[in-house]
């Protein structure tokens, strides 16, 4: 794995001191948005230094963190430190120098707060990159400039896809061992173009960036050894890029947590209805439907603990009530405009994650947001190739790390839209009933 | 008090406010794991906020080591007197009384380890199906890898290579008689997202964060609380110094650092330029370098 060797001057706990005052005293700015990432590649395309270095960069690491993991590089008989050890935090990672689990990492510069989901490059942890990947508003794809594409990266493309993440970017590492050639860059982008001019990738934005983690060449700050680079550098691209994604468009969507009745003497009528708005926005005044009952009324009030408010948009939590005392409870969805239809039979992409497999026949328990209902696989269409894209028909089951078109059977209505219309409300999760695991995600038709 | 957009992102209160209700939702007997500390305190705000105007429909549990600051308890008791809340004391003296764990012995004996048998004990006597604690993902490096539901097997174990996937934001809280999950509605929080938020939301907080006279002494570069559950070596003197605590644990195994900050607004930008982590202060931590992940295993949270 590529690490940060003795002799690289740029990590050196003396230099991170005196950067640290001068510019993270004021490193938090107003309004800030939070920008959530999932990293992706294959095992040695040096996601952990990556990472490493961007904490360096934006002087994310506190002395007594890198004075520990060189320590312990020390005690493993390294010469140099070995930077991984800041995320693998696992005696079994460490152990095997890989990373099993997805680990989250937490950054901030003067415009912008990160969440890091760190993901496993090894195949047989593929499922724990989805789990990586499913929050993500951007994926950063790693290859190494030496090698280029391989099996790994289709599958990551393939992944950040089908979970519709807004932004990819492909970091092309490793640049120092290519002598910052500006020919093997083209060369590897020209390659991804033949996958990313494929139908499937029709609305995904993708940049590119060559960089070279182990000496931060186009990480924080541009590199001159490429000078024929002109796009933006890796933190820069991270901080200007759109993170709300628009939902104006969305229809409204309220999935009902939990009702509120105090019965206190101060609230001995209220009721609210507790949730967090999946998409679309809700406001006073609203003509509202209540699914499954397709009862209609108004919404009342808006609530907060800090007081009402006027209107609320997607992923705020918040308490709704209504004009007319009509039956709301838990599992039910509140909504206006472009009403769902209730849906008992449907077809989803599924990725499964268990080691017993999915076969056709075989029943489970279904969880679209907070509700949860009895399914039964009645067919599996086809199985992805993830490296060719290709659907391979006739198979009997999927198992652990497939991504394949399934047929489900549901024991009661669920009021999903298509994933490709309305990423929060368009996903399950396959939950195995004897060991309670979570097994598969979904992405409904 | 109004909504204001200051320097916290709101959308990590929405988050945890969502987990709050579906723990409640899911679960039959939820706890909320309280030590008196700032990461606690911002939970009993979270839990307020999820269930307003009702009540906060779940009990605090308290695992106290007999080992506290005197501040923490008093601050303890003073919260829950005020919010009207169910509070549950859990003593680890009772443990040791019984013969069930043995005190550690020596100049750094304290009593953090024993902590878990206590409160897998309470877990047991009260069958709490769910307990929330304050951990966050950015204090440790076994923390990193942890779930915001996390399941725990009947004795408490965590099992990191078997966790569950969790995608978006759908948590599933089924687990089979016996288990329990532990449940950190703010796990995507920072160490500074939570100062944020206690000056924004202007939550009161146990003086000992303040910086203020107390005898200390020094030891392996660190400075020591002076209590008398700490086991001092003859050369060790005792001084007074103007200090505070960026974390709150036993007297035993938390440092301070010598600090003006006596206001929030100075403890906020002190940790902006602080060098050092938070957990650095933390002599639990730096037994080894798994000291954490082996304390999850066992059962702590």
């Amino acid at each position: 794995m590529q690490q940060f060797r003795k002799g690289v001057p740029e990590w050196t706990i003396a230099d991170l001191k005196l950067q640290w005052k001068k510019e993270r005293t004021m490193a938090i700015s107003r309004n800030k948005s939070v920008l959530r990432i999932a990293t992706a590649g294959s095992v040695d395309d040096g996601k952990s230094t990556l990472i490493g270095r961007l904490l360096y960069d934006t002087n994310s690491i506190e002395t007594d963190k890198l004075l520990a993991i060189e320590e312990s590089s020390r005690r493993k008989g390294l010469d140099y430190t070995d930077l991984s050890l800041l995320t693998d935090g696992l005696v079994a990672e460490r152990e095997q120098g890989i990373t099993i689990d997805v680990a989250h990492i937490y950054f901030s510069t003067p415009s912008r707060k990160f969440i890091i989901a760190d993901t496993p490059g090894h195949i047989e942890y593929t499922r724990n990159m989805v789990t990586g990947a499913s929050n993500a508003d951007l994926s950063i794809v790693l290859v190494d400039a030496r090698n280029g594409m391989v099996e790994q990266t289709y599958r990551h493309l393939y992944i950040a896809k089908l979970l519709k993440v807004p932004k990819i970017v492909v970091c092309v590492n490793k640049m120092d061992l290519v002598a910052y050639s500006q020919e093997r860059f083209n060369e590897i982008v020209k390659d991804f173009h033949t996958v990313l001019d494929h139908e499937e990738f029709e609305n995904v934005s993708v940049d590119f960036i060559p960089v070279s983690s182990l000496y931060g060449e186009n990480i924080a700050s541009r590199s001159n050894q490429m000078e024929w680079y002109l796009g933006d550098v890796l933190l820069t691209t991270l901080e200007a890029v759109d993170a709300q994604q628009s939902t104006d468009d969305l229809p409204a969507r309220f999935p009902v947590q939990h009702v509120i009745r105090p019965k206190s003497d101060e609230f001995h009528d209220y009721r609210g209805y507790a949730g967090r708005v999946a998409s679309g926005d809700f406001r006073v005044g609203d003509e509202v439907s209540v699914l499954p009952s397709g009862l209609r009324s108004k919404i009342k009030s808006l609530e907060k603990f800090d007081g009402k408010l006027n209107a609320v948009s997607a992923s705020e939590s918040v308490v709704l009530r209504l004009e007319d005392d009509i039956d709301v409870s838990r599992g039910d969805m509140i909504v206006k405009d472009d009403l769902p239809t209730g849906i008992k039979q449907l077809s989803a992409d599924v990725c499964w994650m268990d080691s017993e497999p999915l076969f056709a026949g075989k029943g489970y328990r279904l969880q679209h947001g907070i509700n949860q209902t009895r399914v039964k696989v009645s067919a599996i269409s086809h199985k992805l190739n993830t490296s060719t894209f290709d659907k391979e028909i006739g198979v009997s089951a999927l198992e652990l790390n497939d991504i394949g078109k399934v047929s489900l059977k549901l024991a009661k209505p669920i009021f999903a839209d298509s994933y490709a219309k309305n990423r929060d409300n368009g996903a399950f999760i396959l939950i195995d009933e004897a060991t309670n695991n979570t097994v598969g995600v979904g992405f409904v038709d | 008090m109004s909504i204001n957009n200051g320097q916290f992102p709101r959308e990590l209160e929405d988050e945890a406010i969502y987990i709050f209700r579906e723990v409640v939702s899911q679960f039959e007997r939820p706890v909320l794991l309280f030590s008196g500390g700032k990461d606690s305190i911002t939970l009993v705000r979270l839990a307020q906020k999820a269930f307003h105007p009702g009540k906060i429909p779940f009990p605090l549990l308290h695992v106290d080591t007999g080992h506290n600051f005197p501040e923490t308890i008093a601050f303890r008791d003073a919260l829950v007197q005020e919010l009207g809340l169910e509070l549950i004391v859990h003593y680890v003296q009772d443990a040791i009384d019984q013969k069930i764990v043995s005190e550690e012995t020596g100049k750094y004996a304290s009593r953090n380890a024993l902590q878990t048998v206590t409160l897998l004990s309470a877990i047991e006597a009260h069958k709490f199906d769910a307990c929330i604690g304050g951990a966050r993902r950015d204090e440790e490096k076994a923390r990193a890898k942890e779930r915001i539901f996390s399941v725990r097997d009947d004795f408490g174990q965590w099992d990191a290579k078997r966790q569950r996937p969790e995608l978006f934001d759908m948590l599933n809280g089924r687990i089979n008689v016996g288990e329990n999950v532990r449940v950190f509605p703010i796990s995507n929080w920072t160490e500074i997202d939570v100062w944020n938020y206690i000056k924004e939301e202007e939550l009161a907080i146990p003086s000992i964060y303040y910086a203020h006279d107390r005898e200390i002494f020094e030891r392996d570069g660190m400075i020591w609380p002076d209590s008398q559950f700490i086991n001092k070596t003859s050369d060790e003197q005792v001084l007074t110094k103007k200090v505070r605590f960026r974390t709150v644990g036993d007297m035993t195994c938390t440092a301070a650092v010598e600090s003006e900050a006596d206001h929030i607004d100075d403890v906020i930008k002190e940790i902006l330029s602080a060098t050092i982590s938070e957990r650095g202060a933390r002599m639990d931590d730096r037994r080894s370098e798994a000291a954490m992940e082996k304390r999850k295993n066992d059962g702590y949270f």
